[in-house]
Formats: C-alpha cells, structure tokens, sequence
C-alpha cells in the first residue's frame, strides 16, 4: 500500500490547459466515472479537487485534467514529468449514475470536457448512442474532441468567435440537436463547464423535460462531509457536494447561489497569483 | 505534612501568558507550573483512603498515587503511573473537562478548591517529554497479526499504542494529510500545540504502528478490503464528523462558515499564513460565533486571533448552561471575547453582494428543565434585534458522517447514524470490527474517546487469541 504520486506523462490539450499521468494505484483501481480527487501539491498548498478523468488500472495511473486559472492550478500546470505530488485522496464523490437510456448527450465547455469525458466513456460502454457536444472560446479551447470521437457517435465542436465548429455556444448546437427530432430520442443530458454554461443548459433543457446532470465545482476543503464548505442548495435543500455530489439534477440546482459562493475568495486568490507570478519572474531573472 | 496544613495551602494558579499579548498569536496560552509550584499544589492533596478524584476519571487514572509521587519530586515516577491508565496525558490535561470529572469529585472541593489535577497531569507529561524519557514501555513479542485502525483521533491513537504494545502489527488509515483528528484540526494552537500531537505520532512510531495518510475507508478501501488484505480486526473510530447548521434563512451566503471549516482552514491549512501559505479565511471585523462549547470557545477566539475588533459568542441559554470547559470561557472573557447570553439567531442577513452583515437574533428566557437537565430556553415574542457580523460561524454541533457505515452495508448504526456497539466490548454487528469515540458516542470528549480506544484494545487482543484456535 506504499503511496507515491509521480506525474507519468504530461501534454498540453489548449493553453492553459494540461492533461497529467500521475501514479495513484488504488484509486485507479477502484474510481468510477464522476468521481474526483483532492490533492495538495506540496507542504502548505491548497487542498485542489480535480475529476479523475480516465485511469489505467494496470500501470496504476489516474489523469488529470487541469485549467490553470490560479496559483495552485498554475504550479500544478508547470510539474515535469517525475516530479512528484505529495498528497493524493479519493476517490472521492458519488460516481455518475449511469444507465442504458438509448441515446444520451455529453455536453462540455471549456475544461468541464475533461469531467464529461470519463461519462460519455461509460455511457458508451454500456451501449448508449453518445453524442457529445464540446465548446471552446476560440479553437485552441475545443479539448478531446478526437479522443471523444473513438466512442461517440457524434462530436460537435463549437466556438464561441466561430473560429471552429459551430458558432455560438454549446447550447445552440444542443437545441438544433433536440429539435432535430434525435434518433433514438435523447432520454439524459449530461452538462459540465463554467456554471453560466450549466444553467443555460438545465435551462434549455428543462422545458423538453429531459433527466439533465450537472457536476458542481463549489469550494472544498476535506472532500468528505466534514466542513460544509461545499454546501450547494439543490430542490431548496443544502446538500454537500464532495459527498452527497459532485452530480445533481441541474433542474434543481440553485446556480446563482453556487457562482456567488464561488466568489469567496476572488480576493485572497488574485493576491495568491499576483504573488505566485512574482515569484517566478524573480526566479527566472536569477537563471 | 498534617492535614492542617495541606488544607492552609490555596489552590496554585498556572501561569498564564497576558490576554492582551496573547490574543494576538497562536502561541500557547497557558505556561505550566514549575517544578516548585507543582509539589507545593501536589501536597494539597489528602491522600484520601477512598479517594474519590478517581471516580471522576472515565479512565480510572491512579490520581492519588500520581499526586504522591510529583509531591516526593518523582516526576517520571508520577508519569508512568499516569500512563497505565492515560496514554496520552500531555493533552487530557490540556482538554478534559476537569471541572465537570476528576477535580470536580475531589474531596478538597467540598469546602474550598479541588487539587488541580489537570494542571499537575500537564505538568508530569511535559517533563517527561523535555526529559526525552518516554516511561519504559514493555512490548510484547510480535504476533504478526494486522490490525487496522480507521481514523487517527485520540480514539484511534490510544488503541494503536495499546495493541502494539500488545505485540500486534498495527496500522492506521487516516483520510487528512496530517494525523490528529480534531487534536490537529479542531482544538487550536494556543490551547494545545501542535508539536505535542506530533511527539505523541512520533512515540506511536516507535512503538512499530504505521500510519497511511490519505486514505478515506470506504472510498479507498472498503472495510472488507482491508480483511481480504490480510487483516485480522479493524478499529472504526471515524470521529463524528459532520457540522450541523441552523436551517434558518442566510445561511449560504458568503462569510457564514461551520466551525469544522473555519477551524480546519486555520489549523490544519495554516490559513492564518496566508499568503505564505495557499488557503485562504475570510477575516472579519465583527465575528459572530453561535454556540456555546468548546468548539464555539475555540472559534471565537481564533477570530480575535486573527484580528477581529469584535468577536461575539451568541449563546441561546446562559452561561451557566454552557457546555465549554470553565477554563475556556475564562480565558475568552479575559481576551476580551463578547458574551450575548441567551439571544437566539433566527435569520443571517446579507449585503447586495451576498456577503453576511449581520444576524437578526431573538432574545430569550429559561423556561422548564429538558430532557438534558438544563432549563430550556424560550423565545420572547417581539424582542427581535439585530447583531451585526462580516463573519459568522455555526458552532452548534456535528452528526455522524455516514460515509464509511454508507459503504458498509452490514454494519449497524442507530437512527442518528452512530455505530452500535456492546459497550463492554466496543464490538459492533460486523465481526471483526470494533468501533469507539464520537463515531459511537455522538460528540463527546478527548477522554471519553481515548477510553474506547483502550477498551477496544483489549476486546481486540482477546479477539484475535480465538482465531488461534
Ligand atoms: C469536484 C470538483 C472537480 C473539479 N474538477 C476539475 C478538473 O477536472 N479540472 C479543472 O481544471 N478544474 C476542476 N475543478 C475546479 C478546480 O478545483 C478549481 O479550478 C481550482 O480550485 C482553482 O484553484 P486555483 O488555486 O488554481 O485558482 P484560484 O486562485 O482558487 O481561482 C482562480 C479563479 O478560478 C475560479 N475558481 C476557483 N475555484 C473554482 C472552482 N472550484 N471551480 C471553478 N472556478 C473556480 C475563481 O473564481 C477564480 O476566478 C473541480 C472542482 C471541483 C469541486
Ligand atoms: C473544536 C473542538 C474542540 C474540542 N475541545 C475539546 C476539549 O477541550 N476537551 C475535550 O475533551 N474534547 C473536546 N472536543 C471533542 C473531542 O475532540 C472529540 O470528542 C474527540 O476528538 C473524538 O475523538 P475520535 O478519536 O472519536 O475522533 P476524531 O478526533 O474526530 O478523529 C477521527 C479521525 O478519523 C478520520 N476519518 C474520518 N473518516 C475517515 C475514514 N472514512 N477513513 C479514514 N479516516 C477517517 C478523521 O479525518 C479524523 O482524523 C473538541 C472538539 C472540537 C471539534
Ligand atoms: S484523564 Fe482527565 S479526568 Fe482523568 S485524571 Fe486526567 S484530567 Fe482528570
Ligand atoms: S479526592 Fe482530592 S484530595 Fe482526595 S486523593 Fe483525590 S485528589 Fe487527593
Ligand atoms: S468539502 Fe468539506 S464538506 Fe464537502
């Protein structure tokens, strides 16, 4: 059971956007699709929660994809291969419920791709017609569209500038797809991304009353129920999110709740970049 | 010495660092007796022929025989004394609640002020610890047999060292990054260092337990994974775990935090660092902190800490009622801690942009007794006013975290979710599994947990002897 947590494999999907191999071998044992890690790169970083998007069980290996937004996620961004992350949990989170519905949609928008892909993976396995939409700002933002493509029946890029795919963003392409009277008909719809993206999309798809999941990114601390501090209100009721989640009925959730408490700590973290950046600057200068 | 004139001596005041220093940093706030203070305050006790000090402890600590040898000056005679019954005695004499168990029996309370037993048993553990003399422990010849230990609180830590002394290859799975359990996230620094918890971790070491951090039972294992890897018993003492809230109007909204997250952030995160270190807290001005226990004691005063100007308990009862240590409360007025006794928050009230700014509160009056014994308090109609706050934290309780019984199916818990257990044994429904502390208790104390641990200690040692045969 001895844990050491070496990056593998590292590759830049879009600026700002990196996919990591990275040892974890029981949780890569044992994760099922929607469930995510906490991890702290070093002593006195942040505890980070990421999607575990896709495992290898046989090298015991987990891959991350991570959005450098931050300081945390920017000094996770910049590890090299052999470098090693000190503390890894998990799996944590309820996995994705999953079924047979006949035909489902993944929906993802920017980095939230990286959290739908392990879903359209499984919703494929088990025999579904998947056809996943996946968004980007510009074209260098459309991420795992041909790793997509190896199980789904269709992948529908789109861009915000229109500089690739469809024009506009990824609600417009799910509304001509649901127009488009979908063969079978679509039964599930699974959204990840930017909170404005889900709402959109719980909202579009709330009056064709299709069963639509949204995976939530509130702040979190421990990952197992023991803070609150990822309390979510869905259908009126505070729910956790690390336990009782990551994924809920978007019909329900309360979205404009969830990108407030979003904005805790807007503050202390551009104060945590600004400094990070810094830092680098005096450490390249001295090289 | 007479009993004249061991009952002319007063009670010996610790020393203590002065408020208004103290409730700027994080440093420990109370500084010990010295060797001098401690025989003088030891030689208050009576050496009772029943002594009755004992009755108090959950743990049954050999109180009048400890207290002899620290008057004679044999500090780590006294140590070794304490530690057959007490492993951990650095921190029961930092955190149990003496008022209420040991000093409150003692014979010398009945007409003046009990003999400080908590701040002689402080006392004895810290010399020993400067002395770098850990009391000979024996341990028994190997057995080869694995026990795991779910949870690394003083629960879990007091079952390690007993079952490796017992000879047994014991591990402990913890889910945080750093071991302690409410030791290193809940209680803060000032009350009880963190370097004490770890000496403990360091001592558990020596004695052969292995502790994995980061790994959550019942996510990273199952329960039954941990048989089928060869283990023989398992000891579940999980904690309990998750904060309540209020369930009134407000409570999302930003800089509302539970004291498990406000805590955990400055403790285990070192937010108080921040930016030196990663994870921030949102420091207010004005801090409401609603209960009135240790937990909502130890939050109050981390907000003055962390500089608050005001930093308010909001209690619904009086302080009479209060469940926090006496020494607590003490030590938060004297900090400068607000007290709004029975006043009960009904509503949080938010700025435009969703930031708290203050409490809508109810003031109230004590009524009849309930079932706990205290008189209940109720609300008097009308007296609606508000408290303002740019922090608040709930501090009003935790309930059992259902993550590792949710994954256990075959493991009964009661309605509240708390492991059943025969309490003589610590054994629950599931062979081969025991459980104990606030996992099985709901949230109870430091020595209470530790109690269970040793307990389980021996019914697992007696376990594992019938898979022999
Ligand atoms: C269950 C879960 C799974 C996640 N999976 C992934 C993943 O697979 N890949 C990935 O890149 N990110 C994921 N996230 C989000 C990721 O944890 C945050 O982006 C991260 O905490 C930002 O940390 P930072 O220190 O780099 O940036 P910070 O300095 O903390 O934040 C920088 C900016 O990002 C925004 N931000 C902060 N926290 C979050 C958050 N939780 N979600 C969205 N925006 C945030 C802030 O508003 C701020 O503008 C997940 C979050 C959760 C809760
Ligand atoms: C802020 C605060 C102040 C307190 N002050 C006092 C005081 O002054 N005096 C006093 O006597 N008592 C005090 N208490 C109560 C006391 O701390 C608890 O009763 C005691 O710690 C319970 O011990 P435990 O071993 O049962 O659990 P805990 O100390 O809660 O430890 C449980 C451990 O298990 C880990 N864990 C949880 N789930 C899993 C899992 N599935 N897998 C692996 N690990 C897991 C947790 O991370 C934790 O480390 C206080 C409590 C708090 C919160
Ligand atoms: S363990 Fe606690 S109750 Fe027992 S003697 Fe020590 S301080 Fe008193
Ligand atoms: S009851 Fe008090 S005086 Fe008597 S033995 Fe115990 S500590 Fe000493
Ligand atoms: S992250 Fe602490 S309860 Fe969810």
């Amino acid at each position: 059971m001895a844990v050491e947590h070496k990056i593998v494999q590292k590759q830049m999907l879009a600026p700002d956007v990196v996919s990591v191999w990275l040892q974890a071998q029981q949780i890569a044992r044992v994760r099922k699709p929607g469930q995510f890690i906490i991890l702290r790169i070093a002593e006195g970083s942040e505890r980070l929660p990421l999607t575990i998007a896709d495992v290898d069980p046989a090298a015991g290996t987990i891959r991350l994809i991570v959005q450098a937004v931050g300081k945390t996620t920017r000094q996770l961004a910049e590890l090299e291969v052999g470098q090693a992350i000190r503390d890894v949990v998990g799996p944590l989170g309820k996995p994705t419920h999953l079924e047979n519905f006949g035909h489902a949609v993944c929906v993802g928008g920017g980095v939230g791709t990286a959290v739908v892909y392990p879903i359209a993976q499984a919703l494929a396995g088990l025999g579904n017609k998947v056809t996943a939409i996946v968004g980007g700002r510009t074209k260098d933002y459309v991420i795992l569209e041909s790793e997509l493509a190896q199980f789904c029946t269709e992948v529908i890029p789109t861009t915000d500038d229109g500089s690739y795919g469809r024009k506009g963003f990824v609600t417009t392409a799910l509304k001509d797809l649901l127009d488009g009277s979908p063969n079978p008909p679509i039964k599930a719809i699974y959204a990840v991304g930017p909170v404005p993206m889900m709402k959109a999309v719980s909202e579009l798809t709330r009056p064709y009353a299709i069963y639509t999941v949204v995976s939530l990114n509130p702040i979190m601390v421990d990952g197992t129920g023991m803070c609150g501090g990822c309390r979510v209100t869905v259908n009126g009721k505070s729910q956790f999110a690390c336990v009782d989640g990551p994924e809920f009925d978007g019909h329900l959730v309360d979205f404009d709740e969830l990108s407030d408490r979003l904005k805790t700590y807007r503050e202390a973290e551009s104060q945590a970049l600004k400094r990070y950046e810094q830092h680098q600057c005096k450490l390249k200068g001295t090289l | 010495m007479t009993v004249k004139q061991r009952m002319a001596i007063d009670r010996q005041k610790m020393l203590e660092r002065p408020p208004h220093k103290r409730n700027k940093d994080f440093n420990e706030v109370n500084l010990g007796f010295d060797e001098e203070l401690a025989k003088l305050e030891a030689s208050r006790c009576l050496q009772c022929k029943n002594p009755k000090c004992v009755e108090g402890c959950p743990v049954g600590v050999d109180i009048k025989k400890f207290l002899e040898l620290v008057e004679q000056g044999d500090f780590l005679g006294a140590a070794a004394v304490m530690r057959d019954a007490n492993s951990l005695p650095a921190l029961t004499g930092r955190v149990c609640p003496q008022e209420t168990q040991c000093e409150e029996k003692c014979i010398r309370g009945i007409k003046g002020e009990p003999v400080a037993i908590g701040h002689l048993e402080r006392f004895i553990a810290d010399y020993e610890r400067a002395a770098g003399e850990p009391s000979k422990v024996q341990i028994a010849p190997a057995t080869g047999k694995k026990v795991a230990i779910v949870g690394s609180g003083p629960a879990g830590l007091t079952a390690a060292a007993d079952l490796a002394r017992m000879g047994h290859d014991v591990t402990i799975f913890e889910a945080f990054h750093a071991p302690g359990g409410v030791l290193g996230y809940g209680i803060p620094e000032f009350r009880l260092p963190k370097k004490i918890v770890a000496a403990e971790v360091v001592n558990l070491k020596k004695l052969g337990v292995k502790i994995e951090l980061n790994v959550i039972i019942g996510r990273t294992y199952t329960l039954d994974e941990l048989f089928e890897n060869g283990f023989k018993a398992v000891f579940v003492a999980n904690g309990a775990g998750l904060p309540v809230f209020l369930g009134i109007p407000g409570e999302n909204f930003k800089g509302v935090y539970s004291a498990n997250e406000y805590l955990t952030r400055v403790n285990l995160m070192g937010a108080y660092d921040f930016p030196q270190r990663d994870t921030p807290i949102i420091r207010g001005r004005q801090v409401a902190v609603i209960g009135g226990g240790n937990v909502a004691m130890d939050s109050v005063r981390t907000a003055k800490r962390l500089g608050a100007e005001k930093a308010t308990i909001v209690y619904r009862r009086s302080e009479k009622e209060m469940p926090a240590r006496v020494e607590e409360t003490h030590h938060a007025r004297d900090e400068g801690i607000i007290f709004e006794m029975l006043k009960n928050p009904i509503r949080i009230l938010g700025d435009d942009d969703g930031w708290v700014k203050g409490m809508e509160c109810l003031r109230m009056e004590l009524g009849e007794p309930d079932d706990s014994g205290r008189r209940r308090p109720v609300p008097i109609e009308g007296s609606n006013f508000i408290i303002d706050a740019d922090v608040v934290v709930v501090a009003v309780g935790a309930s059992a975290n259902p993550l590792l019984s949710g994954a256990t199916p075959d493991l009964k818990i009661n309605k509240w979710g708390y492991i059943e257990v025969d309490e003589n044994l610590q054994t629950s429904t599931k062979p081969g599994v025991f459980a104990g502390g606030d996992i099985v208790r709901g949230s109870a104390t430091v020595i209470l947990a530790m109690g269970d641990g040793r307990l389980a200690a021996k019914s697992i040692d007696k376990y594992l002897a019938t898979l022999n045969s």
